[in-house]
């Protein structure tokens, strides 16, 4: 994948006319930086995780639609906020006739329907997997300047810290760190330069697929994760209660073994990871709490 | 059982394709009624008419174009390879485009231009084609042309599921596995102008061979001793179905089982001569793919069913009475 060109602004794939294109510029050199951040009227969303930083920073009645997958409670953490939107299943003809301003994708999102919708003249912003909390902070810089809503992404990138500064306070390790590792269906996990490691190392852990070299998503055989026996072994929430006989899973004994019948074995709960948003303090804060609960538990046992 | 004349079937299926065209052009997510839906196609009305003329339409000429590519290519290689379970998958055209596909997706080519992913699904397409006439030789049979398929096939197949594996990226898997399955959704003109002149091709190249298949139905030695060059035959009918099912399968994505069940439907009404059933089958092709193209968006529309999986689930109960047909003539 070609992060660079995905990432951060795409270029306008349209090809605007020569003219068209002088008199924007003309315009803008004109009436400066206050016209180009004038604020979009009407914004549409078709991805879930535009939908939770679009939610959070625009303004009451600028967002007209956001993804179905917004209402989920278990993938979206603003799921109340977006039972009073209408929802869009990211199909061009539901959207075009939204006449919105900025349509907010993911750079995952149906390269035929974003395509389509540059085709017709629509702005589209993509937005690429978050994968540390730098680019969380990036994000939500980005959509506040989208939105015209600069102020309020400073003040949520500033809460963000807050709590994280917080949080990294009580993780001040004392000692050796716990090992834990993410564990997804099929015998893969999460190594370095992925959102849960950072997440996890935040929260005073340290990550199992990271020291035996893994970067980004990679195997892990069951061995491997067994034999290293990882304090905490971590599940997302659908994946942990998928249980198939066809490929390893979270029910493996293997698995039940190694985390003590289950007991070591920690479900974070989708919505907190599954998209780079600010709410990815929750599983921090989460596993922070599940540290303590093993110092304390481990301190009981001496 | 009186059977239809061949032009009042052709007539029937004509109509009927026209109808589901419309049909095409009159269903979908925005509540637009028919008259202001099918006013909006000719006459500017904003918002409708940017949902008719450029999101609408070009659905429905693709699914007219790609149902007609496949089931004439069907009917074709089943024709010459005297082979009913011969259809464009055979050859390996099919995973070969795929593969192209999955390159662009994985490179993050498909990310740059929205052309570079069809246009590399073609190329797969016509690579696949070069290498099968390779393989085959210049032999005048079609086993040989099988096997190199099929070959091929594998191959394309095996580096696309290592592709997979390998893929670092959970998003670009997913995006993988959707486009593998066939989609008709939010193509735009662009596609049918990419696709349409190698579909265009195709269907040319394909009804000149037509008379050819009709002389072979004779044994290839009589249509040899008739002058026909079957080496030549054989190359076009290879070169000219990667062209249209390379341009179907680029925009759409893997569509099966229209090409191979298609033929066997419309045989028993239109006789043994391939060049009638090539004709029924393009158009039966069209109607069927139409048909399950409307019951993506009729059945389940928010949840994005698949093209190539209601092709199969529309496709398999024709293919089931057909079979118990079979039998019952055969015990008779």
């Amino acid at each position: 994948m070609n992060r660079t060109t995905t990432r951060r602004h795409p270029p306008d794939r349209r090809t605007w006319p020569f003219i068209t294109r002088a008199i924007v510029t003309a315009l803008v050199a004109v009436m400066g930086p206050a016209w180009a951040e004038e604020a979009p009227g009407r914004v549409v969303s078709i991805n879930l995780c535009t939908d939770q930083l679009a939610m959070a920073i625009a303004r009451p009645g600028q967002l007209v639609s956001v993804s179905r997958f917004a209402r989920d409670a278990a993938l979206s953490n603003l799921s109340d906020a977006a039972a009073v939107l209408p929802v869009n299943d990211g199909r061009a003809e539901e959207i075009v006739p939204l006449t919105p301003d900025i349509v907010l994708a993911g750079s995952f999102s149906s390269r035929a329907t974003v395509d389509l919708l540059r085709r017709l003249g629509l702005r589209v912003e993509e937005f690429a997997p978050a994968n540390s909390f730098a680019e969380i902070r990036e994000d939500i810089t980005r959509m506040g300047r989208l939105l015209g809503r600069s102020e309020q992404a400073d003040e949520l990138v500033h809460q963000f810290d807050d709590r994280l500064a917080t949080l990294r306070k009580d993780a001040a390790p004392s000692g050796r760190k716990p090992v834990a590792v993410v564990y997804h269906i099929g015998n893969g996990t999460d190594g370095r330069g992925t959102l849960a490691d950072e997440i996890l190392t935040t929260a005073g852990w340290d990550n199992l697929a990271a020291n035996l070299g893994i970067g980004t998503y990679g195997a892990l055989p069951l061995e491997t994760l067994v034999a290293n026996q990882p304090d905490l072994v971590l599940v997302g929430g659908a994946e942990a209660g998928w249980s198939t006989k066809a490929v390893p899973n979270a029910r493996h004994p293997a698995i039940m073994a190694a985390t003590n019948g289950g007991d070591r074995l920690m479900v974070l709960s989708d919505r907190s990871t599954i998209c780079g948003t600010p709410f990815v303090v929750d599983a921090v804060a989460r596993l922070v709490d599940e540290r303590h609960r093993l110092a304390a538990s481990r301190g009981a046992a001496r | 059982m009186s059977r239809l004349s061949f032009p009042a079937l052709l007539a029937l299926l004509a109509i009927l394709v026209a109808a589901l065209f419309v049909g095409s052009l009159l269903i979908g997510p925005s509540d637009l009624g028919i008259g202001r839906a099918l006013a909006a196609l000719f006459v500017d009305d904003g918002a409708a008419t940017l949902v008719m003329r450029e999101i609408r339409l070009p659905r429905a000429i693709l699914g007219v174009c790609v149902g007609a590519t496949l089931g004439l290519s069907g009917a074709v290689l089943q024709g010459w390879l005297r082979n009913p379970l011969a259809d464009a998958g055979v050859l390996g055209i099919g995973s070969s485009a795929a593969l192209g596909a999955v390159v662009a997706i994985v490179s993050g080519l498909a990310y740059l231009s929205p052309l570079a992913l069809p246009l590399s699904a073609l190329a797969g397409a016509g690579l696949a084609a070069i290498l099968v006439f390779a393989l085959a030789g210049r032999g005048e049979g079609g086993d040989s042309l099988i096997l190199a398929g099929v070959a091929v096939a594998s191959l394309t197949s095996a580096l696309t599921a290592l592709t997979l594996n390998l893929s670092a990226n959970p998003f670009a898997t997913l995006e993988i596995v959707f486009w593998t399955m066939g989609s008709l959704g939010d193509r735009s003109l662009d596609h049918v102008a990419l696709a349409l002149p190698f579909m265009a091709i195709g269907w040319l190249l394909l009804a000149g061979v037509g008379r050819s298949l009709d002389a072979m139905t004779l044994g290839a030695e009589t249509a040899s001793s008739l002058g026909l060059r079957l080496g030549r035959i054989r190359a076009i009918i290879l070169f000219s179905t990667a062209a249209a099912v390379g341009g179907a399968t680029a925009v759409t994505g893997v569509v099966g089982f229209v090409g191979l069940v298609v033929p066997h439907v419309l045989r028993p009404l239109v006789g043994s001569r391939p060049s009638r059933l090539m004709a029924a089958s393009a158009l039966g092709g069209a109607a069927l793919l139409t048909m399950a193209d409307l019951t993506v968006r009729l059945i389940l529309p928010s949840r994005d069913l698949k093209l190539g999986v209601v092709t199969a689930i529309v496709g398999a109960p024709f293919f089931f009475r057909l079979i118990l047909h079979e039998r019952r003539r055969l015990m008779r």
